[in-house]
């Protein structure tokens, strides 16, 4: 299987600009189909700014925006939803699409809270909730995805399960994924792309060209390079029950 | 028997509780009460622009409202003041000026209070016709938009990310709000207009837990606010307008009554 992989979203030397100072300045890059795309950096580095930019939400701007598809999916990293609102997850969940209510039903079950189905926005937990809004996000089958912290405030358990779900969904849906986290860990072994921000592009590549990088090494710290270390080293050999090593061939 | 004037009074009523509901809805959902009021306060303009270029009213306060809404949504964007101050700055310089120019119009008889409270008991058939067919309109609107405004309601961020395009139907609904202000003006008067459009939907919060329920039962109030109040105005010769408002006021209370309830069946 080698198809072509078709780009989804483009974005071409953008540059935003609030209240006279730059917080991105410059950036590119594109996500493809099948794809997952992820931003990292430090703080005030843009990474929320340039998602929001990809998805127009920002308008004025200077650059090029180009989406092939207008299927999307977004979890932002803040939402404020007013509780004078009666809503419950069932409502939220075709709030911009209509999945039907089995994709609905699938999208909740595979995020673990479709026992809410019916509670109100309101009454559920931050975790909970994060859940719901990655649901909803999924349920329609979008071709691309904007993670924007997906697992903020999600149990450490859920955090990984979430994780693996995301990289089962860009695998099953054939979807691009433009993922912004903080999670070192996770960005360096379930990526194929790696875009490092610090108001511009401070470098990008796969995952281990990335790591190599010294802007990288600088922005997060001598640990942050030994991660990826770490994760290789893994591969080159498996536990078995009583906890001794055995050596792949 | 009930009187024409009488029958003619309730079917107005009636068609602004249908159209007041889903559109107070959205009003407490965006929090725009405040709003409401802003607009209505700009309807006094209106009126007097209609009688200074002898126009409709209803076409002249629609009209006005626009103006005040859009130019509210441009200033929200352009200035750092706050939502509240910049409603405040419009009631009440919209406010001062419709009143600076009933002042030249002296020479006229000029009804203030009957502009303020309204008065449904005096409903000919052409406002009748501008009620049904206008609130007709105003809902039909609303349905075709419901599902991107609500999602623009929801979340703004969200609605825009996903193709929505929530400025323009923040848009449209203003000038909805707008217009229900211009065809129910002359029935419950300016300072009741706002009562109309949010203690029926207030009272649908208090007892709902989705969307489509509040929207309904907001309704439900405003028909029972419009009832209740017309025949207690009848029965106890009570100003009619300020008597919907009174109604729809005991059945918010009601609502918290039952709602304290609920709650305690649940546990």
């Amino acid at each position: 299987m080698n198809r072509e992989k078709k780009i989804l979203l483009k974005v071409e030397n953008v540059s935003f600009s609030k209240n006279n100072k730059w917080l991105v300045k410059d950036v590119s890059l594109e996500v493809k189909q099948g794809e997952i795309v992820t931003l990292i950096g430090p703080n005030g580095s843009g990474k929320s700014t340039t998602a929001k930019i990809a998805l127009g939400i920002h308008k004025k701007i200077e650059g090029k925006v180009k989406k092939f598809t207008n299927k999307i999916g977004y979890v932002p990293q803040k939402i404020s939803i007013d509780w004078t609102l009666p809503i419950r997850v069932i409502d939220f969940m075709s709030l911009t699409k209509e999945p039907t209510s089995e994709q609905i039903n699938i999208a909740l079950n595979l995020t673990g809270v479709e026992h809410l189905k019916n509670k109100n926005l309101g009454n559920l937990s931050g975790g909970e909730f994060q859940r719901v809004l990655i649901a909803r996000a999924i349920a329609s089958k979008p071709d691309l995805l904007v993670l924007d912290e997906p697992v903020q405030g999600v149990d450490f358990k859920g955090e990984i399960a979430l994780y693996e779900l995301i990289k089962k969904i860009s695998e099953e849906l054939n979807c691009g994924i433009l993922l912004i986290s903080h999670d070192l860990h996770v960005v360096m072994s379930a990526t194929d792309f790696v875009v490092c921000l610090n108001g511009h592009v401070c470098c990008s590549g796969t995952p281990q060209t990335v790591a190599k990088n010294n802007e990288y090494q600088e922005l997060f710290g001598d640990r942050a390079s030994t991660i990826l270390s770490t994760y290789e080293h893994k591969h080159d050999h498996t536990h078995s029950p009583d906890g001794t090593i055995k050596r792949k061939q | 028997m009930l009187d024409d004037f009488f029958i003619r009074a309730i079917l107005a009523g009636i068609g602004i509780a249908l159209v007041s509901g889903p559109i107070g809805c959205f009003i407490i959902w965006r929090r725009l009460s405040f709003f409401g009021d802003t607009l209505s306060h700009s309807a006094l303009l209106g009126i007097t622009m209609a009688i200074f270029f002898d126009i409709n009213i209803a076409l002249s306060v629609f009209v006005v409202s626009s103006v005040i809404a859009i130019i509210l949504l441009k200033l929200q964007k352009t200035t750092k003041l706050p939502g509240d101050a910049l409603l405040g700055l419009l009631a009440h310089s919209s406010l001062a000026i419709g009143l600076v120019v009933i002042g030249f119009l002296s020479s006229i008889r000029f009804d203030v209070m009957g502009l303020l409270f309204g008065d449904i008991l005096a409903v000919n058939q052409n406002d009748l016709l501008l009620i049904w067919i206008g609130g007709a309109l105003i809902l039909l609107i609303l349905k075709l938009i419901w599902k991107s405004l609500f999602a623009a309601t929801v979340n703004y961020e969200l609605a825009e990310a996903e193709g929505m395009n929530p400025d323009k139907y923040n848009t449209i609904f203003t000038l909805l709000l707008a217009a229900i202000i211009a065809i129910s003006i002359k029935i419950v008067g300016l300072l009741l207009i706002t009562g109309m459009l949010i203690m029926p939907a207030a009272m649908a919060r208090n007892i709902s837990n989705n969307p489509i329920q509040m929207v309904k039962l907001s309704i439900l109030g405003g028909l029972l606010s419009v009832l209740i109040g017309l025949f207690s105005s009848l029965e106890f010769n009570s100003a009619s307008g300020p008597s919907i408002i009174s109604a729809a006021l005991i059945l918010f209370c009601f609502s918290l009554i039952r709602f304290k309830k609920l709650s305690e069946l649940k546990k």
